[in-house]
């Protein structure tokens, strides 16, 4: 967007005088902080990570020594020995990005339209859903730990009636995996949603009654579109870090050896084996195809202008 | 009330859990962020490789104090969360320990400092205390500071069963704080809830379908796999017995009583969480910690067995990185614990095989009970049943340790 306003900035003057050039160069200088951050700490880190995909490793010495080369095979092998993990990964995201929208949607509605007249109550129910971030997320994601461990009363409960087995527990199954990745996004589903929800005009539902909508049609056909931008944002924002997460899968908090998602790999990789290569393959798959799903949801959900 | 707080088990738990996972989470951030700069340092130099180090200039002279990494659980505590010996150390030489639960798994740890360590630089701790494997690793390598037996008296009091390791026969580079005896720590009252036996017999026993789920391991793996290969009837001292055929063996055993739920939790340190809450009521766990768990649950909740087929025995040791500053005040700290009354001091706390010679007549006066305790004091009879895991070679350990994470990844 920068670089588009640059553009403009000297595009836009018919004849080339000296203001233009001078806005110009306003522009590259204003820029340029902005620019170095990036080259320094996402291009260089980025290009770092992907010679580093491609090293070979020798482990004969009992340590791992790395040496450049051109190893496509560790994409190749990473995907065949983790494929399992990293579909896991884009599938509890999905799971969770949906469970988020589903509980988001009707909370920011609440309070960014039906409470619009109550500021005071906004501005309450908004805290509350920050709230949360007062307190350490691993802290949060532990006490849920504590909470749904084996002895507590709410795995008894459910044995007892019979919808675990008396052998099945919550912890480290998928399903708690899925409500810790849930909890902890909903705040990042929420706010944007609130953002496109509050300024959502209620005269087009008005209106759209007036046309003898009924409400399910008025909110299809006028709510869901005009909170579009919100909706979006909000998946992208959730979805992304999710992919990404290691640490409610992980077997010291929410997960099990089952549960492992491409986070959990790499960590593994990275501070257990020393497998820089792996670890890094792992990642660029992550980002590579983070990147391909965002930009076929942009397209289709047409709200590519939005972004 | 900060102290009812404190002591509360709920919040010690939650503290420690959230301080080991906020150290993995930074360090891999760190290594994340500052990618550029760490992995092609990594790739430029071959870091990990051996190369000569010097050690750095010892400052113990002017500077009266030494930094130490150590496990959790294992420093005597009174109810103030002071560490008695520690603090009579500091009285009698005037040196400040800044003592550091920093180490909840070897690897883990390593990764950690492994950057600063190959480069000689400080790692943060004058003193740190890995185990044996990987103190073995460090002194190979090149990366830990030879001691100076001079100043070191009471090194003449360290039990013979610990001279003669290969990868430090005269222990000029490690010296051991404590023998470790893996074993199965399980909840009594659960257990017997649970299978309607009293106690484990075998390892086997672990296995049984009323406890599936409910079962924990150790994320060592010499330990975990160690125990099983024992089981299977494999000598794991012997080259010949623990072939990687074998080795690999007991890794599909492992992994299939993963997948299947049997096993549910397989973590280091922090596996004493999952006993406390009563998500495991069996585990493979290290002998010393059980005493711990019975004090802090006030009974005598938690029982401790060691298998027929054998368990694996080893030591945490003393080393000093080559960018310690304070070796010289490492080597007094190191000849106050090797001193018999404070060796059984801390063995009365810790309950962790002590190295120390003298340290059973010293515990007799403490309390006879406890000189009479096997965990602490073993028998020769009681130590035949504890096996070293054998050392392995170089690409050896790479391959083993990996199928060992992969079952831990489920992959």
């Amino acid at each position: 967007m920068a670089i588009a306003a640059f553009g403009h900035a000297t595009g836009s003057g018919h004849k080339p005088s000296t203001p233009g050039k001078k806005s110009a160069k306003v522009a590259i200088l204003l820029l340029a902080p902005g620019l170095m951050y990036l080259v320094i700490f996402f291009v260089a880190p980025l290009v770092s990570l992907v010679i580093t995909s491609l090293q070979t490793v020798d482990y004969t010495t009992g340590f791992a020594v790395y040496s450049y080369g051109f190893e496509i095979a560790n994409y190749v092998n990473v995907v065949s020995q983790y494929g399992e993990q990293i579909g896991r990964s884009f599938i509890y995201a999905f799971f969770a990005t949906i469970a988020a929208l589903l509980i988001s949607y009707p909370l920011a509605y609440f309070i960014g339209v039906k409470a619009r007249r109550y500021p005071l109550l906004q501005a309450l129910m908004l805290t509350l859903v920050i709230a949360p971030f007062f307190i350490s997320f691993l802290l949060r994601t532990f006490a849920w730990k504590q909470i749904f461990s084996n002895e507590s009363w709410i795995v008894t409960t459910l044995q007892s009636i019979g919808v675990l087995a008396s052998d099945q527990y919550l912890v480290g199954t998928p399903f708690l995996v899925i409500f810790g990745l849930t909890y902890n996004f909903i705040p990042f589903m929420t706010l944007p949603l609130y953002t496109s929800l509050e300024r959502l005009d209620i005269r087009y539902l008005e209106a759209g009654a007036d046309l003898y909508a009924n409400p399910r049609k008025v909110f299809r056909k006028v709510t869901i579109p005009l909170s579009m931008p919100g909706i979006v944002s909000g998946t992208l924002l959730t979805f992304i870090p999710i992919a990404g997460d290691y640490v409610n899968a992980s077997g010291l908090f929410l997960g099990s050896t089952q549960t492992a998602m491409l986070g959990n790999v790499v960590e593994s990789k990275f501070l257990k084996s020393y497998d820089y290569p792996t670890a890094s393959a792992l990642s660029v798959i992550l980002m590579g195809a983070i990147m391909l799903l965002v930009t076929f949801y942009v397209r289709r959900s047409g709200t590519d202008d939005l972004l | 009330m900060k102290n009812s707080i404190n002591q509360d088990p709920m919040f010690k738990q939650l503290l420690s859990a959230i301080k080991t996972s906020q150290m993995t989470r930074r360090t891999a951030l760190a290594g994340m962020g500052a990618s550029a700069a760490a992995l092609s340092l990594a790739a430029c130099a071959p870091a990990s490789g051996p190369q000569a180090l010097t050690a750095a200039t010892d400052l113990s002279d002017t500077e009266k104090l030494l930094i130490w990494h150590n496990w959790s659980l294992y420093m005597d505590e009174d109810d103030d969360g002071n560490y008695p010996t520690l603090q009579k150390f500091e009285a009698q030489t005037g040196i400040k320990v800044e003592y550091k639960i920093e180490i909840d798994d070897n690897d883990t740890y390593f990764s950690k400092v492994q950057k600063q360590l190959a480069q000689g630089q400080d790692i943060g701790a004058d003193v740190a205390c890995p185990t044996e494997w990987m103190a073995a690793k460090w002194i190979q390598s090149g990366y830990v500071q030879k001691y100076d037996a001079a100043n070191i008296p009471n090194k003449s009091n360290l039990a013979p069963a610990y001279l003669g390791a290969a990868h430090d026969p005269n222990r000029d580079f490690s010296m051991p704080y404590q023998g470790i005896l893996a074993g199965i720590t399980y909840n009594k009252a659960e257990y017997k809830k649970a299978t309607g036996q009293d106690a484990p017999t075998s390892l086997e026993d672990l296995w049984q379908p009323s406890l599936k789920g409910r079962v924990g391991v150790l994320s060592e793996m010499r330990d975990t796999i160690g125990l099983i290969l024992l089981a299977q009837g494999i000598d794991i001292t012997s080259e010949s017995s623990l072939t990687e055929d074998a080795f690999m063996n007991a890794i599909d055993f492992f992994a299939g009583k993963v997948a299947d739920g049997q096993i549910a939790r397989i973590k280091g340190n922090s596996y004493s969480e999952d006993l406390e809450n009563g998500d495991t009521i069996a585990a493979i766990a290290w002998s010393g910690d059980t005493v711990q768990l019975n004090l802090s649950a006030e009974t005598d909740k938690y029982g401790f067995f060691i298998p027929e087929s054998g368990t694996t025995i080893s030591a945490d040791s003393f080393v000093v990185p080559m960018g310690a500053t304070h070796k010289k005040n490492v080597e007094t700290l190191i000849n106050y614990y090797y001193d018999p009354a404070v060796a059984a001091e801390l063995a009365a706390w810790v309950n962790y095989v002590t190295p120390v010679v003298g340290a059973q007549e010293e515990a007799m006066k403490i309390d006879p009970a406890l000189a009479e305790n096997q965990l602490i004091f073993p028998s020769e009879e009681f130590m035949k049943n504890a096996y070293g895991f054998r050392a392995l070679s170089g690409e050896e350990s790479v391959k083993f340790a990996q199928a060992f994470q992969d079952v831990l990844l489920g992959a």
